[in-house]
């Protein structure tokens, strides 16, 4: 529990505390992109260079601007006169706790199990992609075939649209 | 230690890396860790903003020659102090901030956006031995912090609450996720010649020389394509001439950037800037051979002056091209972009794996020229049946 | 097509850019201050007052007929007839201003008032180089201001000031023909009546 973690761990709950409490939606992005940032930086901590930069790459480099997008083309910039809780929260706050607490007790009581050693590979990213390439290439042809999928699917959606911003003047 | 058996050429080098140590024999040794990350980091904070003052006047001056005029002339000798009397002026004008205007996002954009930009820099070898952040992922980390100056774009543009700025936010964004694929396609060419994410080990391949000639990989087939393609879409990630729609001083005013004024506005022009010299730097770190000369017989001359001159030549190529083509309409922009330089980038992938797979020879040179011309001439022809560069049929006009 | 359009544009763009260091024909620009265009005759900015001579109150031609202060349209000009008399630029005695103001912040040089004038007095200037400090006093521009010599005419607008001076000896002229003619008129006017007086007076 060292000063940089903590100050890290702060900053992540701190940013997704106010993406779930804010009522401004933008504001909302923001503190979720705080968030991103927070969770990427406790990866780098951890050393696992590749994974947390491209948490920045993909959660804050495309997850958040497709939110971004989604709040500003469904224009609901406008914030809420009152807070917007769901009359249920007593049962959420109860399901976060037990959530919490089995994994807890899951990492407290699998710790045993790790290596002493931090063992740090040699050139993790070519790891990574051979890894991939030998022992994961199916996965990553589905994945492939799955996002092309939903390309076409998106590309068709923005043909279809007949009051679509994307078609400009013919 | 400090060697003073060094030669000459090599102290002058080294110097900054020796005057690091120096210094740091002075620190005790508990605060080792923040006074050397202080004094790599100062550097940089200093180096980067003077050469943006230094473009900023370059660019008018240039722009103005090429105008058929003089640039501004009255400030010191040749106008050479107007970068002064820039800053002064963003500095003492008032602040304005929109009463509608969400206060904070609208102060927190160009902050974002300049840390953003500063971030890049952590991982260019500016010299031999002289990086800031030696990072095993030092390209992927590049790219990453790329995407963060898109959130600073759309904050920005939001938090004005103003039509022309949101229009121009969003349009910013389309542009810069629309370039960020190719940008990352061309540069990992370079990757996979290197066989490392490392920008150090990148330079360091290519410093090598054959007789008199250098290994940069611009001057292979699938080099230089990637080159190409790299540098337009760093001129479309960074906003410029002319992929500056979204910021077009005739279109939409200044697009995101039109609520803000004095010193805020002199930052989003200090984070655009910055992030251009970063692009260029990583440019220049793929593909034109970071800090080593191009001959070896030049290799006397210190290296960080090489990765300078480099990019001065890169910048006065912005502003060339910024003088010269007239911007790009949105759709036009968009359809360059998926329609060309996404393709193109992927069949350079083609050419740069199968120029690891040939024997090394002339053999190789040929087949991936010819390839990738090939690739440029069905492009660029598919892209004109279309119908986008046809002659203009006017309905009522005539 | 294949991108030479482009390769053009940066040919044409560098020819431009290192030709401005080379040929100074292509640099139009004029450089202010140090460098002017000479204005063209007809260039008008504000009014002034012409003298002839040396003295700039004895030989100013206004008579303060106050024409020019009618006619102005946002009325600009302020015109007080002074008690006594001087000879004005023919010779003969007329009023002139005691006060002739102009407040040039709010002259708009329409010129009608040297279309008017009867008198060939006031004229345009060229002069456009007035900033002050002072918003209101600075911009009102008083008799002496505004008198400027019949020589500086000449310089500014020398073919109107060549007609001017024309039209004006040649009425010099004529007046002086008719002072001659009243003068040698009155000794035979005097004559006439004495001998009429000393024909009654004998009879």
């Amino acid at each position: 529990m060292t000063l940089v973690f903590l100050l890290l761990a702060a900053i992540t709950i701190l940013g997704m505390g106010a993406a779930m409490s804010l009522r401004n939606p933008v504001r909302c992005v923001v503190g979720l992109t705080v968030g991103f940032l927070g969770l990427a930086a406790l990866y780098l901590q951890l050393g696992a260079q590749f994974v947390g930069l491209t948490q920045v790459l993909v959660y804050v480099g495309a997850v958040a601007i497709l939110i971004i997008f989604a709040i500003m083309m469904t224009r609901s910039t406008e914030s809420p006169e009152q807070q917007t809780f769901s009359r249920l929260w007593f049962a959420g706050i109860a399901i976060a706790v037990v959530v919490f607490a089995v994994l807890g007790w899951a990492i407290h009581f699998g710790a045993h199990m790790l290596p002493t050693q931090a063992a740090l590979p040699e050139l993790p990213v070519q790891q990574i992609g051979d890894a991939l390439l030998h022992r994961f290439v199916l996965p990553l042809e589905i994945i492939a075939v799955l996002l092309t999928a939903a390309l076409i699917g998106a590309g068709v959606l923005a043909l279809d649209d007949p009051a679509g911003e994307k078609r400009g003047p013919q | 230690m400090i060697v003073f058996s060094a030669s000459g050429a090599e102290r002058a080098d080294q110097i900054f890396v020796l005057i690091k140590h120096w210094l740091m024999g002075y620190v005790p040794a508990a605060a080792q860790p923040l006074a050397s990350a202080v004094l790599s980091v100062v550097p940089i904070l200093m180096a980067f903003p003077l050469i943006f003052a230094i473009t900023t006047l370059l660019e008018r001056k240039g722009l103005g020659r090429i105008q058929n005029r003089y640039g501004p002339n009255r400030v010191g000798p040749w106008g050479l102090l107007q970068p002064m009397a820039d800053g002064l002026k963003s500095l003492t004008k008032e602040d304005i901030v929109p009463d509608s205007a969400d206060k904070w996002v609208h102060l927190c954009a160009p902050l974002l956006l300049v840390v953003a930009s500063f971030l890049a820099y952590a991982v260019l070898p500016i010299g031999r031995n002289m990086v800031v952040a030696n990072l095993s992922a030092g390209v992927l980390f590049f790219f990453a912090i790329g995407a963060l100056v898109e959130v600073a774009i759309f904050m920005a543009g939001w938090s004005s609450r103003s039509k022309y700025s949101l229009l121009g936010a969003m349009r910013a964004i389309a542009q810069m996720v629309s370039y960020e694929t190719p940008l990352v396609l061309a540069g990992l060419v370079a990757v996979m010649a290197t066989g490392s994410l490392s920008t150090v080990a990148i330079v360091e391949a290519q410093a090598q020389y054959t007789g008199i000639l250098p290994h940069w990989f611009v001057f292979t087939p699938w080099g230089f394509a990637g080159f190409v393609l790299f540098m337009i879409a760093a001129t479309a990630e960074s906003n410029r001439s002319p992929f500056d729609l979204p910021e077009g001083e005739s279109e939409i005013i200044a697009g995101y950037y039109i609520e803000y004024s004095g010193f805020k506005f002199a930052l989003f022009f200090l984070g655009e800037y910055l992030g251009m010299f970063a692009t260029s730097g990583m440019a220049i770190t793929l593909f034109l051979g970071g800090w080593s000369a191009p001959f070896s017989f030049l290799t006397w001359i210190p290296s960080y002056l090489w990765f300078f001159a480099k990019l001065l030549v890169i910048t006065c190529g912005f502003i060339w091209v910024r003088g010269t083509l007239p911007r790009l309409r949105m759709d036009q922009l968009m359809h360059f972009a998926w329609k060309f330089m996404l393709p193109m980038t992927l069949l350079n992938i083609f050419a740069a794996a199968a120029w690891k797979f040939f024997p090394t020879g002339v053999v190789r040179w040929f087949a991936c020229a010819i390839f990738l011309a090939v690739a440029f001439v069905l492009l660029t022809r598919g892209l004109k049946k279309r119908g986008d560069v046809r002659a203009r049929q006017y309905r009522f006009a005539d | 097509m294949f991108g030479e359009g482009i390769l053009r544009g940066l040919a044409e763009t560098a020819r431009n850019f290192f030709g401005s260091y080379v040929s100074k024909d292509r640099l139009t620009t004029v450089q202010f201050p140090e460098e002017r265009i000479a204005p063209i005759e007809a260039t008008r900015d504000f009014p002034f007052l012409v003298y002839d001579g040396t003295d700039w109150q004895q030989g100013m031609r206004c008579v303060a007929c106050q024409i020019c202060e009618k006619e102005c349209p946002p009325k600009c000009i302020y015109i007080d007839k002074s008690k006594d008399k001087k000879p004005d630029a023919v010779g003969k005695q007329q009023f002139y201003p005691a006060r002739f103001d102009i407040d040039i912040s709010v002259c708009m040089s329409c010129q009608i008032c040297v279309e008017v004038c009867p008198f060939d007095a006031i004229k345009m200037d060229t002069e456009f180089e007035l900033s002050t400090q002072d918003r209101f006093g600075g911009l009102m521009f008083d008799k002496h201001k505004l008198s400027k010599s019949n020589e500086y005419y000449h310089e500014i607008h020398p073919t109107e000031a060549a007609a001017v001076d024309a039209t004006l000896a040649e009425e010099r002229a004529k007046a002086e023909a008719r002072a001659k003619a009243a003068a040698e008129a009155k000794p035979a006017a005097a004559a006439a009546p004495a001998a009429a007086k000393e024909n009654t007076g004998g009879a």
